[in-house]
């Protein structure tokens, strides 16, 4: 179904960066939760376009909606204004996820949230599974994409003989397993280690750049977001709204040596700065 | 080294114990004269089972009683897979039972044998219905719980590949419950064990139940006793089948592979 609708689809002209259909367009989009004590506005008025293969890196303190936006984003969370179009088609519709836009998306959590009693090689292809792909073909798939993560020897471990590095990476290839249009990572890394991190940040880097996936990353770690992005967009809290975009301009792949530049080092100081001034 | 110990160690101290007990047993009763009517010594209870094992009317009554409680608790596993996993969908089905649920599982169910007695007969029926009624309770509440428990992050998983609400309870659900029906299933496998018996003693013209009765009736202690050590050992039995089915269905689980790398 998912592939009949791919085709019929207007190829947009690739060529031509400024005129192809978004990957992703959000315009005013908001969420509000209504509580006892009254209503908060958790993301308000966010409008932001993300083109194709463009890596976008959210950031802010805790409780400025960037997870809200996501979660709306992945078809989790419905908003309460505004539209989400995943190549020019709306992701929500009265309240109900659009099941041939969800199918572009990959999503990938905080925590690697893998089913214990696949191997990883199964928890890969579930997504496949799900749609009906054989056995053997999804099988296969999931072996590269265990081999695309760097999880070969692996594949037939279960996800608590795997470090939490390496359950992350599984998480990963499963989110890939449907080669999304639109990969939605959710602080990926926050409960790693900073050396596995840093790695995991150069794996990923090399991985969507080998997969041209265009991706929205949220995450609190600002040199992270500078040393990933294409775009680092901030955001403040109360109502959650976009405060500031800033491009990054680096060339890819880019190196961990980059981080320790006076270049790199002011975009990340001038982030840094504007989270201060809030409050 | 240690890890070698520590998997023999059962098989020194538990034998060993067991002897102990025997042991002691043997001492209490000849050095205070105890009246072998009331409390035979183990010689003569080892006799008494040696003598019940080549008996031919010993294996038909086992097999009476080990149909019963596997029939009982086959009926119960599944009317309690089905039963949990319908009120655990179901919070308002669940809210609105509760109360009679609750009552039926506070009252003595074994009350109920004389009541079963008259509408399933002496026979099978009546011995099979006890065992599952005993062993269904655990089993539900286990599968009600279990379908309670699915972690929601791995729901979120399922909702953001778009997953049918068949396709969550197959790959998800089902599995995640798994460790919970087991946990009901070994204290369902025991309550079902019970229930056959308790059939038998109360309402039965037949089984190991009967048996043991009709021993007490003819005050044979060590009969007696060898019927309850017969059955001890069927009940441990049926217990062991159990945890290997679970080490077979739910390998993954920390309740299996815990206990196996403890000390690794």
């Amino acid at each position: 179904m998912t592939e009949m609708r791919s085709a019929t689809e207007p190829d947009m002209t690739v060529d031509d960066p400024e005129t192809e259909t978004p990957r992703l367009r959000i315009s005013d989009v908001g969420r509000d939760f209504h509580a006892r004590s009254g209503v908060t506005h958790a993301v308000s008025g966010v409008d932001l376009t993300i083109r194709r293969s463009e890596f976008v890196a959210l950031i802010g303190r805790s409780g400025c909606g960037k997870t809200t936006m996501l979660r709306m984003l992945g078809g989790l969370l419905p908003p309460t204004a505004g539209t989400i179009e995943v190549d020019g088609k709306s992701l929500w519709n009265n309240g109900r996820v659009d099941s041939s836009a969800i199918t572009k998306l990959g999503f990938v959590f905080q925590e690697p949230n893998l089913f214990p009693w696949f191997p990883v090689i199964d928890n890969v292809a579930l997504p496949l599974k799900l749609r009906g792909v054989g056995k053997r073909a999804r099988r296969k798939r999931a072996a590269e994409l265990a081999e695309l993560v760097g999880l070969t020897g692996f594949e037939h471990s279960y996800p608590r003989e795997l470090s939490g590095g390496m359950q992350q990476r599984a998480a990963i290839a499963r989110a890939l397993s449907t080669e999304p249009e639109l990969l939605l990572m959710d602080e990926p890394f926050g409960a790693l280690d900073a050396l596995t991190r840093e790695r995991m940040n150069l794996e990923l880097q090399r991985i969507v750049l080998e997969t041209s996936s265009t991706v929205v990353f949220v995450t609190h770690d600002i040199p992270e977001a500078v040393f990933l992005a294409d775009r680092v967009v901030q955001m403040t809290p109360r109502p959650g709204r976009i405060n500031k975009i800033l491009p990054v301009g680096f060339d890819k792949p880019r190196d961990v040596d980059l981080q320790t530049t006076p270049e790199f080092n002011e975009i990340v100081r001038s982030l840094r700065h504007e989270l201060d001034q809030e409050e | 080294m240690r890890r070698n110990r520590m998997k023999l160690l059962p098989w020194i101290v538990t034998p060993a114990l067991v002897v102990a007990i025997i042991a002691t047993w043997h001492l209490v009763v000849t050095t205070r004269d105890v009246n072998p009517l009331i409390f035979p010594p183990p010689g003569e209870v080892g006799d008494a089972i040696a003598e019940l094992l080549g008996e031919a009317e010993l294996w038909t009554a086992a097999q009476v009683t080990v149909t019963e409680i596997i029939a009982g608790f086959l009926i119960a596993v599944l009317s309690g897979l089905f039963v949990g996993v319908v009120l655990g969908k179901l919070p308002w089905l669940e809210r609105s039972v509760r109360p009679l649920i609750v009552i039926f599982q506070v009252s003595p169910k074994v009350a109920f044998v004389p009541l079963f007695v008259i509408w399933f007969g002496f026979g099978f029926t009546s011995k099979i219905v006890l065992a599952a009624i005993l062993a269904f309770f655990p089993i539900m509440l286990n599968v009600l719980l279990g379908v309670r428990s699915v972690e929601r992050g791995q729901r979120e998983v399922m909702r953001s590949l778009n997953a049918t609400r068949g396709q969550t309870f197959s790959q998800l659900e089902i599995r995640s419950l798994m460790p919970y029906m087991f946990a009901g299933m070994e204290v369902g496998i025991v309550l079902a064990t019970i229930g056959a018996i308790v059939g038998e003693y109360l309402g039965g013209n037949d089984g190991l139940g009967n048996m043991v009765v009709s021993a007490m009736n003819s005050l044979d202690a060590a009969r007696t006793f060898a019927l309850i050590l017969v059955l001890s050992f069927i009940g441990l039995a049926l217990f062991l089948i159990v945890n290997e089915l679970k080490r077979f269905f739910i390998p993954w689980h920390e309740s299996v592979y815990g206990l196996q790398n403890r000390d690794a």
